[in-house]
């Protein structure tokens, strides 16, 4: 380390304090916007202390005001949105769990190859093979359903790679201990390597749960009716208003509230999430 | 409690050709009730060995029978043996208590028996207070015990025993082996025991394996493995310091070897002359390091006795009654 030294102490501050300040200006700016009326927003400059219209904009926002270009009121699509990033967590979870656990600790034939294929999707993200995804879902009845909104986004290369170091590092002997206990691999998989892959598997679902509410391209592509809206798309129709002006206080509005539960994620997750990128417990 | 019979054991590795055998047809009779050692460096296929018989590891020709049974195609856990590891592989997120229950509860031993039995085991290895630790909360020593009694609580035919004692201090190993053997009288069970180190061997064992590159070299109790070693391998291998080997001893036939323990040599007005090189206090005894002719020896003195210094030419004498003749070629005890 570095010595202790009055300037570099403020140096590291100030830089430190004006890094904060440029990612929390633009979410301070929307939580202002969000409680102020349309009209004062368009004003210029825009005010930069709170309004009084907050409680109004976000019941507005949640329940739906009527004249914006969505009817559908932002609870429903908050709503659709947990659902999507629960299902895509949970399964991408259990799904690389699974995966991994056969890759390190069964003999099949084409062993290394099955790993090399799931290792090379990681070359693929969802956004490469698009088209072709949204035309196998098309062909399945899928869009539309909850299903079609998950079920692409479930296989999970880099899960699937991060479970299987870390099986890796489990010691030999605590599987042949495990087998002189009469436990089966499925009995093993269960009460031992679940148990100890704990700590990654909250780290892993902090990650994916922000990654299964952020998705924005996938359900743009699939989704038609608004029933089926994420909050993401919600707030993007918002805008579409065509030639009615935008109601940005709304739309902040709406954009509070949806940042509200991945943080809430990240907040309740955070000791897990730290240990799970930290600590390896053996 | 079983006998553990092992027919011409035989372990390769890979297929073919290119097949690496590690252990070459080993034959041996373990008797109910007995504690067995088994002894050798590193590499030369003892835990190999323990493994088969535990059923970790495939077994490529003879058969191993527990009891009557022939348990070659059996899973370890039929095989009614239980074991304890190198490194005790104790489940690291359960307590204590779960740690030793584990393999109870999957075998759907009632509830009730399953706390008395794991109760006895714990008051047998002094863990009663810490029955609900995670194993990091524990010593090495204390972790050792769990792992016992893990092995304790199943009630098994067979013990093995994986060097566990290779991870404690000198001195906690020691009072380990003593708790090792009182269990022992105790249960009463049938055990066997890898291990690198003579002095465990030797103190644990009622008879031992001794085994080098793949082969039993000999299979005695330590008493016989020390007083009439079967090879140059064993003779060197037990003892310490280790016997000495002489290729040119005064009268010896050609292609003989005679081995001789340290301190079955004394030091004399006449007799071989040997001159010294070093001499170490070990304490109690004096180890003289001396040439003669082509061969380097160590005569073990008391420490009482008046020492010889670095240069000196001394005369010794071997007691006519414990010398070793081995063949050269084969090095087989002739």
């Amino acid at each position: 380390m570095v010595d202790r030294n009055p300037w570099l102490n403020f140096l590291s501050h100030a830089v430190l304090i004006l890094g904060v300040a440029i990612v929390a200006f633009p979410l301070y700016l929307a939580l202002i916007a969000s409680t102020h009326t349309a009209d004062a927003i368009v004003q210029s400059p825009m005010p930069l202390l709170p309004g009084a219209h907050l409680w109004d904009n976000y019941r507005a926002a949640l329940l739906g005001s009527g004249k914006l270009g969505s009817n559908t009121n932002v609870l429903h699509m908050m709503w659709v949105s947990f659902v999507v990033a629960m299902v895509i967590t949970v399964g991408k979870i259990a799904i690389s769990l699974l995966s991994a656990f056969a890759i390190v600790y069964f003999r099949f034939p084409f062993k290394m190859l099955c790993f090399w294929a799931i290792f090379v999707t990681l070359m693929l993200p969802v956004e490469v093979r698009i088209l072709p995804t949204y035309k196998v879902v098309a062909d399945l009845g899928l869009l539309n359903s909850y299903a079609g909104l998950t079920l692409p986004l479930i296989a999970s290369a880099t899960a699937t790679f991060l479970f299987r170091q870390f099986f890796l590092t489990v010691p030999d002997e605590l599987v042949e201990a495990a087998r002189m206990d009469g436990a089966g691999p499925m009995r093993f998989f269960k009460d031992v390597l679940v148990p100890l892959s704990r700590t990654s598997i909250a780290a892993l679902f902090v990650i994916q749960f922000i990654y299964g509410w952020n998705q924005y391209l996938w359900p743009l592509l699939m989704t038609t009716t608004e029933d089926m809206y994420p909050v993401v798309i919600g707030i993007k129709r918002m805008l579409a208003g065509g030639e009615a002006a935008v109601d940005w206080n709304i739309v902040m509005a709406t954009a509070i509230v949806a940042m509200l539960p991945p943080t809430a994620v990240v907040i309740l997750m955070q000791k897990w999430f730290v240990k799970g990128l930290v600590d390896t417990e053996k | 409690m079983a006998s553990i019979t092992l027919r011409n054991i035989i372990k390769r590795y890979g297929h073919g050709p290119k097949a690496n055998p590690v252990i070459h047809g080993v034959n041996a009779e373990i008797h109910d009730g007995e504690f067995v050692v088994i002894v050798g460096p590193s590499g030369c296929g003892k835990s190999t060995l323990l493994r088969m018989v535990a059923g970790l590891e495939e077994i490529t020709g003879g058969t191993i029978s527990i009891g009557e049974r022939v348990v070659n195609n059996l899973e370890p856990a039929q095989r009614d043996i239980a074991m304890v590891f190198q490194n005790y592989a104790l489940y690291p997120h359960m307590s204590v208590f779960d740690n030793m229950a584990y393999g109870l509860k999957i075998a759907s031993v009632p509830r009730d028996e399953i706390k008395t039995r794991v109760d006895k085991a714990a008051k047998i290895l002094e863990l009663g207070h810490l029955l609900e630790r995670k194993p990091r909360e524990l010593s090495g020593g204390q972790r050792q015990r769990v792992a016992m009694g893990r092995a304790i609580v199943r009630q098994p035919q067979v013990f093995l025993f994986d060097e566990p004692l290779s991870n404690l201090d000198a001195k906690l190993r020691a009072q380990t082996r003593i708790e090792i053997q009182k269990l022992h009288r105790e249960l009463g069970i049938t055990s066997l025991f890898v291990t690198h180190d003579q002095v465990e061997a030797m103190t644990l064992a009622q008879r031992m394996i001794v085994m080098n590159a793949g082969n039993m070299e000999q299979f005695g109790t330590p008493e016989e493995v020390y007083h009439t070693p079967a090879s140059i391998f064993v003779a060197s291998f037990i003892g310490s310091p280790p016997m000495n080997l002489l290729r040119h001893a005064p009268n010896s036939k050609p292609g003989t070897i005679l081995g001789i323990r340290p301190e079955h040599l004394d030091i004399t007005a006449t007799g071989w002359e040997v001159r010294v090189d070093t001499v170490e206090l070990l304490g109690a005894e004096r180890l003289v390091y001396a040439t003669m002719g082509g061969d380097h020896l160590i005569v073990r003195i008391d420490e009482g006795s008046a020492s010889p210094q670095a240069g000196d030419t001394i005369h010794i004498t071997p007691r006519a009654d414990r010398l070793h003749w081995f063949d050269a070629q084969s090095g087989k005890r002739l």
